[in-house]
């Protein structure tokens, strides 16, 4: 009798999270295997334009980015609202630019040296100028494997 | 009896929060996305050796002014229509020793696919995104030509095909084999896409 009536008595019991931990590391595993970490904040405008015919940047370990567009509204005041080259972290000159490309080339390791690739995040609203003469640099250093990184879509959308 | 029993358990119940936080640092620095983008090749620097004369109706000039209209073959040209046209120039076969091209044998436009060649000239002025609109149409004009042969030859695209190729995940077998594929359509109709250097007025 008091075996029943001692069972009754008692309260819901507790949910068991002794298995929490676990779920919250595999959730852990899966987000430090996928990430790659974002190396440099933009201080540019940077609305890509969309185009069909794209083709994916695998590997990003042989890829160089070069941002290129307006100046944020905080650096504005200092660099004026003409589209601007940035480099890492900072606004350069399209002189600049062969420079960077070197360096970042001999950090690379020696068999990836001949397959890299430049990847050029340019704001929809850049003159083609300032690409041009990024252009004329790349071509100095022969970095002549250039990618157009652009969002995929209809490439018509670009026009309104 | 104390020390009999052993050391005591360790209270494992913060372990999740500290997962918790790893797991919520590595949510907010994750970018899964791939880019992707408009694979193009520069011209090298030095010029080549031997000045090589390219009959003027082998070449299909594209030019871009300042207020974003397009001159395709001396014509102003609205940018929809802008791949037909380059198709109609890529496939058009003006000395018959293309077997493949569909096109009109006009004897004032390219010779065949592996002669004709695509200039693109733009101005400082002109804005990116109408540029890259024009290169995706160009690109476009090819991939249209070599999808047709490659649905002709292999009955599946050769956008497929290319992609299959590149992808490192595909095995080392099938991509021997898709690579006299991609290479067969790829002579078919070579990417020949010059970009003169830009005009500044």
């Amino acid at each position: 009798m008091s075996k029943f009536a001692k069972k009754k008595s008692g309260e819901l019991p507790a949910v068991s999270t002794a298995s929490l931990p676990d779920i919250v590391f595999m959730l852990l595993f899966f987000f430090m295997t996928v990430t790659v970490m974002k190396d440099s904040s933009l201080k540019v405008e940077n609305n890509l334009p969309s185009a069909s015919e794209i083709k994916k940047l695998e590997k990003k370990d042989r890829v160089i980015t070069i941002y290129v567009g307006k100046p944020t509204p905080e650096y504005a005041k200092v660099f004026g609202s003409e589209s601007k080259i940035q480099l890492n972290d900072k606004f350069a000159d399209p002189a600049d630019v062969g420079d960077f490309i070197l360096m970042e080339r001999a950090k690379k390791s020696q068999d990836l040296q001949n397959v890299l690739t430049t990847s050029l995040k340019v704001d929809k609203n850049a003159s083609m100028g300032i690409i041009s003469d990024i252009k004329e640099e790349l071509r100095k250093v022969n970095a002549l494997k250039v990618n157009y990184t652009t969002v995929s879509g209809d490439a018509f959308t670009n026009l309104q | 009896m104390g020390r009999r029993a052993g050391a005591p358990e360790v209270n494992a119940g913060s372990m999740a929060d500290i997962a918790f936080l790893l797991l919520i640092f590595f949510l907010v620095t994750t970018t899964i996305e791939t880019d992707a983008g408009l694979d193009r090749m520069l011209p090298p620097i030095e010029p080549p050796e031997t000045d090589v004369i390219i009959k003027q109706k082998n070449i299909f000039q594209v030019s871009i002014n300042k207020n974003n209209q397009l001159l395709a073959d001396e014509e102003l040209t609205d940018l929809k229509d802008l791949r037909t046209k380059a198709m109609a120039f890529l496939d058009n076969n003006g000395d018959g020793s293309c077997t493949f091209c569909k096109g009109k044998k006009d004897s004032d436009s390219s010779d065949n696919p592996t002669k004709a060649i695509i200039s693109l000239k733009n101005d400082r002025e002109t804005k990116y995104s109408t540029y890259i609109t024009v290169q995706n149409e160009l690109v476009g004009a090819y991939n249209d030509l070599r999808n047709r042969e490659a649905m002709r030859l292999y009955n599946r695209p050769f956008v497929d095909l290319e992609a299959d190729y590149l992808n490192p995940e595909t095995d080392d077998d099938l991509k021997d084999e898709l690579k006299d594929k991609v290479k067969r359509i790829q002579e078919m109709f070579p990417q020949k896409l010059s970009e003169a250097e830009t005009s500044s007025n």
